[in-house]
């Protein structure tokens, strides 16, 4: 493509499919324990 | 359901429900505008005629093809099918536990939630009893889960280290025969930090969280000990020293509270990597906006210029070579959680719940004290399964506000309890913390869009 670049090869569907396993880590998301922004955690099955 | 966004030069594009971002041209970045929620086979004649005259009709279905393209890949105007896993979060096992170990503590700090540390229930240190029966229940009420996380929390939980240090021993022994794993963090002031403590929390602990606001005159206005004097002095030598002790593969956030006294908080987090820290946090303060010291809607501006600052500076000294993070920045476009996590939000009440000395479970350390929501107490094996299922409809489908928002798979949800406190219902979003959520994932995904370059 010329005009338009793509970021990234996520595929989020998928992920919702093969995902919930539940064994990532909380995401509370009160400013005291600093906001867990969700998409800023990692998935606890990449790297195995 | 997409979004678009001029930030620093780069014309940015989120696809909702794909997860997918690009960068636009100008070209295509205009179409957007003559198009509601798909692209049509044909060109839509309101497009032509603004942008043929401008740009020739060339440019203009060159461009409209590779929109046509992205959306027969998925990656633009994507459809919403993720209600139907909304109802997954019912009856999920118990991972995540708050123990507020100590509801004291040890500075007086101006916008302490905790009401300065002992959440309005008076000052009392949590009994080994308490935490062992908190453990039992947390391996209890996990199910088949075997990751498990425990937070020493307060109040200050260093003023009761003893009991912390005989919980980790006692969850630590129970790990192998129940198929466990815990894992351990702390949130600390500082002020008691000796090297024991510091050899202790680098071992056991898989994260520590830091307070210190910045500057030392910024820190000291408001984190102050009994006596109204600061805390800087002290705590800032320690918190160096565990940082260098601590194993590069273990986390750690020094972390502070910005205020309307601090609005240029990008000097605070600067000041803090030149300490030498490079895991950094600052939130903004949540709080009733009669207060002096709250952000409140007018500061919104300045906050969000200081947030873009504050990405030029990160992303100048990630080039530089001399990078760190900032927690509200990080993200990852590729391999961030799956869409199942994103929905579900924070789990407060559901899969993560907070449990004071006395044994009472809470959804979640921002509910303790208020008696209302209660759920049960680890000591006479209650809790409330009827409230635990109100949680677990509290996702981002179960938020009309949410359902409806672009952020919703970055965000989760937001805090509960902020929405209880503050919207009075906990399926409202609380306006100030969404508007400036949306705007520092606006600019953690320029910072990408920059460092790809």
């Amino acid at each position: 493509m010329k005009q338009i670049k793509t970021l990234n090869t996520v595929n989020l569907k998928e992920s919702a499919v093969k995902g919930g396993c539940g064994e990532c880590q909380a995401s509370c998301q009160s400013a005291c324990k600093t906001s867990c922004t969700v998409a800023n955690q990692k998935c606890e099955r990449n790297g195995k | 359901m997409i979004h678009k966004y001029e930030l620093n030069g780069y014309r940015i594009v989120t696809d909702t429900n794909s997860g997918a971002v690009h960068l636009f041209e100008e070209l295509p970045y205009r179409m957007l505008d003559y198009l509601e929620d798909k692209v049509p086979a044909e060109l839509p004649e309101a497009l032509a005629s603004a942008l043929v005259p401008e740009y020739g009709a060339e440019a203009v279905q060159e461009a409209y093809g590779e929109l046509r393209e992205l959306q027969e890949q998925g990656m633009l105007f994507a459809e919403d099918d993720y209600a139907q896993f909304a109802g997954m979060m019912k009856g999920s096992p118990v991972k995540a536990m708050c123990l507020n170990i100590a509801h004291d503590c040890n500075l007086r700090c101006e916008y302490c939630f905790a009401a300065k540390g002992d959440f309005g229930r008076g000052r009392m240190l949590m009994p080994l009893e308490v935490g062992k029966k908190a453990i039992d229940f947390l391996i209890e009420r996990s199910a088949g889960r075997h990751n498990l996380e425990v937070d020493f929390f307060g109040g200050e939980p260093l003023m009761n280290f003893e009991v912390v240090k005989q919980v980790v021993a006692y969850a630590r022994s129970r790990e192998k025969e129940c198929n466990k794993n815990f894992r351990f963090t702390i949130t600390t002031n500082g002020i008691l930090l000796t090297d024991d403590k510091i050899d202790f929390i680098n071992r056991e602990m898989s994260n520590v969280v830091l307070s210190l606001d910045g500057r030392k005159e910024v820190n000291d206005r408001l984190r102050v000990r009994v006596d109204g004097t600061g805390s800087y002095d002290a705590i800032v030598p320690r918190y160096q020293k565990l940082v260098a002790q601590r194993g590069k593969d273990r986390d750690y956030y020094v972390r502070g509270t910005f205020t309307k006294y601090n609005l240029d908080f990008t000097n605070d987090v600067l000041h803090m990597a030149d300490l030498g820290f490079d895991e950094i946090s600052i939130e903004p303060v949540v709080s009733d906006e009669k207060l002096d010291y709250s952000i409140k809607e007018e500061d919104l501006p300045a906050v969000f210029a200081e947030y873009e600052r504050l990405a030029k500076v990160l992303i100048q000294r990630k080039k530089e070579g001399r990078g760190f993070h900032f927690f509200h920045f990080m993200i990852d476009l590729n391999q961030g959680p799956c869409a199942i996590k994103r929905l579900r939000g924070c789990g407060c009440g559901n899969e993560y719940v907070a449990v004071t000395p006395e044994g009472d479970i809470f959804p979640c350390h921002q509910f303790v004290g208020d008696d209302r929501w209660k759920m049960g107490n680890v000591l006479d094996g209650t809790f409330d399964l009827q409230e635990k299922e109100q949680f677990a409809a509290s996702n981002v489908y179960g938020k009309e506000d949410c359902r409806h928002c672009w952020a919703k798979f970055y965000c989760s949800g937001g805090c509960n309890a902020n929405s209880w406190q503050y919207e009075g219902d906990i399926l409202k979003s609380h306006r100030i913390s969404c508007e400036l959520e949306k705007k520092r994932l606006e600019c953690a995904i320029m910072i990408q869009a920059a460092l790809a370059e």
